[in-house]
Order: C-alpha cells, then structure tokens, then sequence
C-alpha cells in the first residue's frame, strides 16, 4: 500500500482545522467544564441561538462526513445495517448510528459524551426527522423541533415565518433556557449575529470570485472547507470573521497573480472547463473523485452544495434588527428548503452568470432530498442554457457505491463532449 | 347486491387507469372540477366543498408499463413518482384541473416541482401539514394553510367554498370515516368474513368515487358481508405496517392472506380514515378540521412524534385493540418514512413480545413466492408459540 501523500495546505485550512479541533475537544470534555452540547442540523443550524445558552453544537452530518473521511464510515454503515436498519436509507444517519455503536469516539480520539439536547432543525430533509428520532430512543434525552415549512409554491409566507418565530420563542428558547440555566438575551443575539453577517459577506465574495478566469477557487471541492466555519459551530464567533479575512487574502493574492485554486497536489494550473456541479460530495474518496476533475483541468466554478447551509449568495444575511424573523428567513432559505423549479433557476442563473460549460449533477444514492428529480432538472437546465449536462451516481458516506472506474469514465466523456460542442459552435460560427 | 357484486365493481374502478369513474363524474355536470391528490392525507372536505371531486392517486400499480417514468428517476427511487410520472404523459390525468401533493416525505415534495415544469396548465400545490401539534403554534399555522388551500381551490375550480358547503362536506366525510372505522372493526373481530383484498378494493374504490356513493357502497357491502357465510380458517391475526404510501400489488395483499395470515389492521389508503374522530360540525369549521388533525389523528411515519414515550404507541394500541398476535412490516423498496421508522417500531413490538417479520416491496413485484412463504412460516410461527 502507498502512503497518501501529504496535502498542501493553506493557512486558512490550518486556522479551520485548529478551530474544529478545538470544537471537538470543547464537547468531549463537557463532563469536565460543565458546559452542555446540542447536537443539530447544517441547514437550519441556529448556532447564535446555541451559543446565546453557552453551549456547544455538535452536528452529527459533518461527524459522518469526518467519518467517510477517514475511511471509518463503511464499517460503522455496516454495524447500523446489521442492527436493523434499511439498506435504502440516508447513510449519513446509519454512519452516525454504527459510530454509536462502536464507542462514538470524536475525531480527537476521545468517546463523544450523549448530547443534553437534540434540537430537530427541519430544514429542507425529511430524513431529519426521523434521524433525531431514533437519537432520541438512544439518548433519552429532551428534544426540540423547529419545523420549517417547504417553499412549495418558491417562495416564503408571513404565517410560514410567524409559525417558525413562534416555535422558536415557546418552544426552543424555553427548552434551552432550563437545559442551560442562562436566561435568554436578545442583545447577545444581536451582537453574534452582527458577526454572522460580516462573515456572511466575506463568504459570499469567496465563492463569487470564480467569476475569474481562472477561477482562483474550486467552488466545490474547495468551497466545502470555505463553508465549514458558517455551516457548523463558528458562525456568530470572532473566529469564523477572522477566519474569512484570512481567506480573502489567500483569494485575493491567487487573483491578483492569475493562479487558480489550491488542491491536495498543490496549484491548478490548467483550467480547460468550468463546471456547475448539483448535489453533495462524495466523502469516503473525496481526494481521488477531486483529483478526476483537476487532472483534466476541470474546474467547478459555482454549486449547490455549498448552499445548503444558507444561501448568501442570493442575499440573504442574518439581521441584528430582526434576530428571530431572521433565523426563520434564514432557516427557510436553505437550498433544499426552495422547491425544484427555484433550484433549476438557481443553477441556470449559476451557469450563465459563471460563463460555465455545463452541469454535472452528482446525485447521492441514498438522499432522497436532492436526488429525487434531479434527472428531470438537468434536462431543464441543459433546455435553457443550452449547455450539456451529465450524470454520475455515488454515495455520502458509503464506499460500497463510488465506483472509481464508472465516475472517470463518465467524467472523461462529459469533458470530451463539452470539447465537441465548443468546436461545433466554433465551427457553425 | 352480494359482496362479489360490490367487490367487481371496486375491482373495476380499481383496474381502469384511465380513471372512467371520474371523468364521467366531471363530464356530466358543467362547473364539476377534479383535484388529484397524492398520498397520504388532505383535507378532501375542502375539495368536495368546491363542488369538486377528490381524486386519490396511487400510482399506477403493477399493471401499467412504465416508459417515461423511468426516464425522470434513478433505480434507487421509490416506483410512485415515476409511475404517477407516466400517468401523466400519456394524458390519463388530462382532466385532472389541480394537483396537490402532501407533506409525505422528499420524493413527493420534489414531484410537486416536478409537475409544475411538467404541466404548467396544471395547478400544482405543495400541501403543508404541521408537525408542531400544539394548538396555538401548529394549528394556527395550519389554519392559515387550510384557508391558503381554500382559496387556491376557489380559483382553480372557480367555485366558491361557503360555511356551508364545507360543512356539508364534513358531515359526508365523518360517515365515510366512520363506516370505514366501522368496516375496519368488523373485520377485526370477524377476519373471514371481511377479507383484506376486498376491503382494500373498497378503499381504493372510495378514492375516485363521489363520498356519498362511497357512502352507500359501503353501508351495502357491510350489510351484504353479515349476510353471506365464509369459512373460518385457522389464520394468524396480523397487524400490517409500512404501507401507507406506495402500494403493494393487489396479489402481494392476497397472497398474504392465502399463507395464514388474517390482516387484522392495515395503513393502506390511509386518507379515508386519517381522523380518528368526528370532525365537529360547530364553529369555526377551518379550525375545527385543524384540531381533528392535530388531536385526533393516526400516527403513521409521516407524522413527528413529539414525545419518546408515545412513540409506536398507536401501532402497540391498534394491536391489542385488533387482539394481534403479530406485525408484518411491508415498506416500499427505497421508502425513506417507513424504512427509518421500522428499526424503532420494532423495538417497540419486540420489547411487548410481539413477533415480527418485514419484507419490501414495489406497486409492480411480480415474485409473491418468497412473501408467500414468508408469511407462511410467520403464521405458523405464530400458531406454534402462542
Ligand atoms: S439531506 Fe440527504 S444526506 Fe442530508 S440527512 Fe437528508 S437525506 Fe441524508
Ligand atoms: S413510497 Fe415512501 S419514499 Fe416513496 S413517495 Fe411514498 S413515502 Fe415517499
């Protein structure tokens, strides 16, 4: 077996890796500083209101991406099948359970202590539910809901937002107010989310500077580590601001000397496609899928990924004026939240305002959230833009359904029909 | 009429996918307007309110060719989309003026989308349940939505939805459940009197047909069942879970049956008895259909469980009230409600003693042999330790 070889990293990744360590240690060592830990959703993740109550949020979604990572999450996949659960379902959840099972030891190595709290954000995926439902029979611990109504019609309604502030200030605020012992305070509320919306608009200038040619970021690949501090426990924090200052001055340099965007094997030199790309990630062989695009010189310039923790891009910012009415905006703005024809708009708009050749959807075996439909979007989008589109199927979390070979191949061939198609039009013209 | 009489005509509403029933429903009166609906519940009282018929689909079974469908899902998809996909492009839902598609689960949510693309002369809604069950918080947010979805309705029918019209509704509705809450203890005091298959046949039945016919049929089919003498087997008596949403094939729920298994309890075709309770007649009537939901309704894996201790409690409640002696869990193959909630609604059957089996299915499984034998040891599993 070769050793992988290490990858090149920026500073920014190290400050990111120093901050999630850190979040890590904070909840395995709840026990010893007496602080309580909540465990949450990305989308519709309410981490100003967390930290409001001095606890810490623990996001089960990226401790299962933590574990495909790390090659771990197959085996845990494995021992939550073997007790009882379904082979179709989201393996984010069964990687999460099987971790359980196994000693639900944290990245640093040390055992997870059982959250105080689960607080169900609703946000744009069923599976949700029932993922914090069965945390719940394990746990036996309180849990709270916020359930966030689907943008069914493409838009959001005042009873829709009045139904979210309500849970949010009877059911949520309450709840944490006797789990925590701390009194509410709308000001601290305010004051973190002053700090969500500058770090908001720094995120929003990162992921929009794939708008040069070359893009100096990868808007998939890379803008899952640009996200993270928004979409997990630092939104809110002085670190998640210093964090994207640090950031834009790694972009701004990349831009400023026309280099595009940093991956494992250092500089992207070569830029011959800019792709949108629909869906999430595969994680268990993120470097070698990563590695499938670069070495063709393929690279993503926008995705909806990086959207499914809030759409900033489109504006939204959480408001210090309007703490609650702004988490509900907020938590009902999620990607997955906007209905099919709005995410078809979304990616038609990201392919012309990106100058991109093409969608590329990477539907997920077991995520009926994104996956369902995603045929029919491709077609429509690919109808409007006229651009080509192309398919691959893998999985979250689960290594039994990334084909190495099928992916390249079909990569491969999409590159090669994006070629065709410039010559075509070159040659028409 | 005898039962077989009855049960010939369900069967035929049953097999005809062009959906006769309805459009000569709608063809004989100007002004008559369908609204389709997908599983597993809406408020049809405000759709017959609208002098409109409410027109359950369940996708398209395992007698239609699916050609399009496939074409707009991947093989790891549930098959209701895609066949509902294909009722549509070929034309058998051409009369259909609106569609509305509940909170099930994300496939149904994202097949709302998709029929707006698909069919934009089609008004095509997203219908919203709370899964906060506290009056002042999820039942006023579902009372705005009710009143939303009413008025959506009068301008997709044009008709206007008075206090009274919907009140007339719900005094329809309230017999429809309660014969069919009737229908459903009869069988489970006396199975072989009241097969499964033909019951369902009659549920499906009441999803195209007009509430007050429905209503007659099945006061006629109760009538004529007491009637008639069958045989009394010596069957195991199951509750069946998982499939309130794609349904299986007529011959999987035969099947079942014929190996020993007298269905006590189902959630077929869940809409027709969703409430549990009347839905009173007094008052304000948008509210009083928000309070049934919210009250009184039955807890299937679409619904949020607020309470750990409740949890599984209406399935362990409806097997002792069916005097159960087992569950058949029966999901759709990539059915992300059911799948998830087994593992724990079988603990909680299991942590009673009760025993289990589960299997998957699709509306077109073809095998019954494997479900057959299956279900054949199950019963006499069942017979043998009890
Ligand atoms: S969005 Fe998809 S991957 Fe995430 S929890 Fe839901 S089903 Fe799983
Ligand atoms: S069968 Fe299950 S997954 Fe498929 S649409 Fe119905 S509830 Fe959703």
């Amino acid at each position: 077996m070769s050793a992988e070889k290490e990858a090149v990293k920026d500073e920014s990744m190290l400050l990111q890796k120093a901050m999630i360590s850190r979040n890590y240690d904070a909840i395995t060592s709840k026990h010893e500083t007496g602080r309580k830990v909540v465990s949450t959703f990305v989308p519709g993740n309410l981490n100003e209101l967390v930290m409001c109550f001095d606890m810490l949020n623990n996001l089960p979604e990226i401790n299962a991406i933590q574990a495909g990572m790390r090659k771990l999450s197959g085996g845990y996949i494995m021992e939550a099948e073997k007790g009882g659960h379904s082979e179709d379902v989201c393996t984010y959840v069964k990687a999460d359970i099987g971790q359980m099972a196994r000693g639900n030891i944290a990245p640093n190595g040390k055992p997870f202590p059982d959250p105080d709290i689960l607080l169900l954000s609703y946000t744009g995926c069923y599976t949700f539910m029932k993922w914090f439902e069965l945390l719940r029979e394990q746990y036996k611990c309180p849990t709270v809901m916020v359930h966030v109504p689907y943008q069914g019609d493409g838009h959001t309604t005042q009873n829709m937002r009045d139904y979210i502030v309500k849970q949010l200030k009877e059911e949520v605020i309450p709840t944490f107010e006797r789990i925590s012992g701390k009194k509410f305070d709308i000001d601290l509320l305010r004051e973190l989310m002053t700090r969500s919306a500058k770090a908001e608009d720094d995120l929003v200038w990162v992921i929009e500077t794939a708008k040069h040619k070359p893009s100096p970021i990868d808007a998939y690949f890379g803008a899952v580590y640009y996200v993270g501090p928004i979409f997990s426990a630092f939104r809110g924090t002085q670190e998640a601001v210093d964090y994207y200052k640090v950031l834009k001055k790694e972009i701004q340099y990349r831009i400023d000397n026309k280099m595009g965007p940093i991956t494992p094997e250092g500089e992207m030199k070569e830029q011959k496609y800019r792709i949108v790309v629909e869906g999430p990630p595969n994680w268990t062989n993120y470097r070698e899928f990563w590695k499938m695009f670069y070495d063709e010189g393929a690279v993503v310039v926008a995705s909806s990924y990086s959207k499914v923790g809030g759409t900033y891009d489109m504006g939204f910012r959480h408001d210090p004026k309007n703490p609650l009415e702004s988490l509900a905006d907020y938590c009902l703005g999620c990607y997955t939240n906007r209905n099919l024809p709005t995410r078809v708009d979304i990616l038609e708009k990201y392919i012309n305002d990106y100058e991109a050749d093409g969608l590329l959807t990477n539907s997920i075996k077991s995520c009926n959230s994104f996956s369902a439909g995603q045929l029919m979007m491709m077609r429509e989008v690919e109808k409007r833009t006229g651009k080509p589109g192309a398919f691959i199927e893998t999985d979250l979390v689960d290594p039994r359904y990334f084909s190495a070979a099928n992916v390249k191949n079909r990569l491969e061939s999409y590159f090669q029909m994006i070629e065709q198609k410039r010559r075509g039009v070159k040659s028409a013209a | 009429m005898g039962t077989q009489e009855i049960v010939a005509k369900c069967q035929a509403i049953f097999d005809d996918l062009n959906f006769t029933v309805a459009r000569e429903w709608k063809a004989a009166k100007p002004g008559r307007k369908v609204i389709g609906f997908m599983p597993v519940y809406v408020p049809m009282e405000l759709i017959h309110a609208a002098n409109a018929l409410p027109l359950g689909i369940m996708g398209g079974g395992d007698s239609m060719e699916v050609i399009h469908g496939d074409a707009y899902y991947q093989s790891y998809i549930c098959r209701i989309p895609r066949s509902t996909i294909e009722l549509g492009v070929t034309g058998r839902l051409d009369f259909v003026d609106m569609m509305l598609f509940p909170f099930v689960c994300d496939v149904i949510r994202n097949l709302s989308g998709i029929w707006k693309m698909m069919f934009p002369n089609v008004v095509s809604r997203f219908f919203d349940t709370p899964q906060n069950f506290d009056e002042k918080i999820g039942g006023t947010y579902y009372e705005h939505e009710l009143l939303e979805l009413k008025e959506a309705i009068e301008q997709a029918t044009g008709n206007k939805i008075t206090d009274e019209s919907i009140r007339n509704s719900i005094k329809l509705y309230n017999e429809n459940r309660k014969l069919i809450w009737s229908l459903y203890d009869l069988r489970a005091k006396e199975p072989w009197k009241f097969p499964t298959w033909e019951l369902y046949l009659l549920m499906r039945a009441g999803l195209q047909l007009p509430v007050d016919e429905h209503n007659q049929m099945l006061k006629d089919y109760i009538a004529a069942a007491h009637a008639e003498d069958k045989p009394r087997r010596d069957n195991s008596r199951i509750v069946l879970n998982g499939s309130f949403c794609e349904q299986p094939p007529l011959n999987l729920i035969k099947s079942i049956e014929m190996a020993g298994c007298y269905v006590v309890d189902d959630d077929y075709v869940l809409i027709n008895r969703f409430l549990t309770e009347d839905v009173p007649l007094e008052g304000d009537l948008l509210k009083n259909l928000s309070t049934t939901y919210l009250k009184h309704s039955v807890e299937t894996s679409c619904k949020y469980v607020p309470k750990e201790e409740d949890k599984g409690k209406y399935l362990l409640n409806r097997i002792s009230q069916c005097q159960a002696e087992g569950v058949i869990f029966a999901a759709p193959s990539f059915c992300d409600p059911a799948l998830l909630d087994r593992p724990m609604l079988s603990h909680r059957v299991s942590e009673n003693n009760i025993p289990s089996i589960s299997f998957k299915y699709a509306e077109n499984s073809g095998q019954m042999q494997p479900i057959r034998e299956q279900a054949g040891t199950f019963a006499d599993s069942i017979k043998l330790w009890s």
